[in-house]
């Protein structure tokens, strides 16, 4: 993929198919352990210990297998093309959580590209699903900090017969998204630097 | 910074706006293939594109949703147009740009736009 974020999509995708009614997007970035961690995790149907073996073996992912897909495995290869890891931990009737470890210096990065526009569209395309998507930073010798976004607030507000979906409110998604990533990113937020 | 005080006045604005969401028959259909070959091959913002643009353009009775794996991975971003009464047709090889396009001539003027289907792409193979 040209972008983390496009697996993220198709990742998300494996957990709507498995019927999950919430999807948690987790995005950790932590510059003093040249980390970036991406957890996608639901509450679908989960899978046995064989089915979770399968789906990482990349001896099973020659796409003439219909029955096994390339998204898992992609994932996967990208975070080790790193140097980073990868781990699926599933419990059937329960759920998945699959997670991506990446080190971002490794020349073999991808970028993780437009993340608020997969969360968006994910919200968007799906409105009787819930969401939380949460994104944590540690910057250099700073605190960790996070903001996060979980529809369920949105839909508490919302009541019931106002769709996640309108417009009105994937434009109000998008600049939450937008305003509080670019927050979350600005490495002078500090107590007191302001002050100066 | 977005507030969910704003959420609320965007909740009663819709809700003064009498029908929500009341579109009801005669749904022409736009699914954007999203498999893992489709998203690589650049299906998401060609699914963004639709949806601006059929919100730009008011269409009410157009619904565009994303499918799983079309099938044909070659031809990925595919997007299939379902309009009741009439035959499927089959873009592909699609960008946002000729989403635009599609919009405009085909769901707002009825035309298909034969050089974007798989038929015209299949014959003028490169
Ligand atoms: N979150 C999940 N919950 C349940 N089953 C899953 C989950 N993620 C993956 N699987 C199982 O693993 C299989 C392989 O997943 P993978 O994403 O690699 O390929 P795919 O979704 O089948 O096809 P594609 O190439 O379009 O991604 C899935 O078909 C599904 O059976
Ligand atoms: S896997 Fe490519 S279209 Fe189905
Ligand atoms: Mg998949």
């Amino acid at each position: 993929m040209r972008e983390l974020s496009l697996n993220v999509m198709d990742i998300a995708q494996n957990s709507i198919s498995a019927g999950a009614s919430l999807i948690t997007v987790t995005v950790e970035e932590d510059e003093d352990l040249d980390e970036l961690s991406i957890s996608i995790g639901d509450n679908g149907r989960g899978m046995t210990p064989e089915q979770v073996e399968h789906v990482t073996d990349p001896f099973f992912t020659t796409r003439t297998t219909r029955s096994v897909g390339l998204g898992v495995p992609l994932f996967k290869m990208e975070a080790e093309m790193t140097g980073g890891r990868f781990s699926i931990e599933s419990t059937v009737g329960v759920g998945t959580t699959t997670t991506a470890v990446f080190k971002p210096s490794s020349v073999d990065m991808i970028p993780l590209g437009d993340i608020n526009g997969t969360i968006s569209m994910l919200v968007m395309m799906n409105p009787d699903l819930d969401f939380l998507y949460t994104r944590g930073y540690r910057p250099r010798g700073e605190e960790r900090r996070e903001f996060a976004l979980d529809t369920r607030e949105l839909r508490t507000v919302l009541g019931e017969d106002v769709p996640l979906n309108l417009p009105d409110v994937t434009q109000w998604v998008n600049d939450y998204l937008s305003e509080n990533t670019s927050e979350l990113l600005t490495k002078d937020t500090q107590e007191g630097a302001r002050d100066i | 910074m977005k507030s969910l005080a704003e959420l609320q006045a965007i909740r009663d604005k819709a809700r003064a706006a009498v029908n929500i969401r009341e579109n009801a028959e005669a749904e022409t259909r736009v699914l954007v293939g999203m498999a893992t070959c489709g998203i690589a091959a650049g299906a998401r913002p060609v699914l963004n594109a639709f949806v601006e643009e059929v919100n730009k353009r008011g269409l009410r009775d157009t619904m565009v949703t994303q499918t799983g794996c079309i099938g044909i991975c070659q031809y990925e971003p595919v997007v299939e147009i379902i309009t009741p009464g009439k035959e499927k047709v089959t873009y592909v090889k699609m960008t946002a740009e000729k989403a635009v396009r599609v919009v405009n001539d085909h769901l707002v003027n009825g035309n298909v736009v034969t050089e974007y289907t798989i038929g015209a792409n299949a014959i003028g193979a490169k």
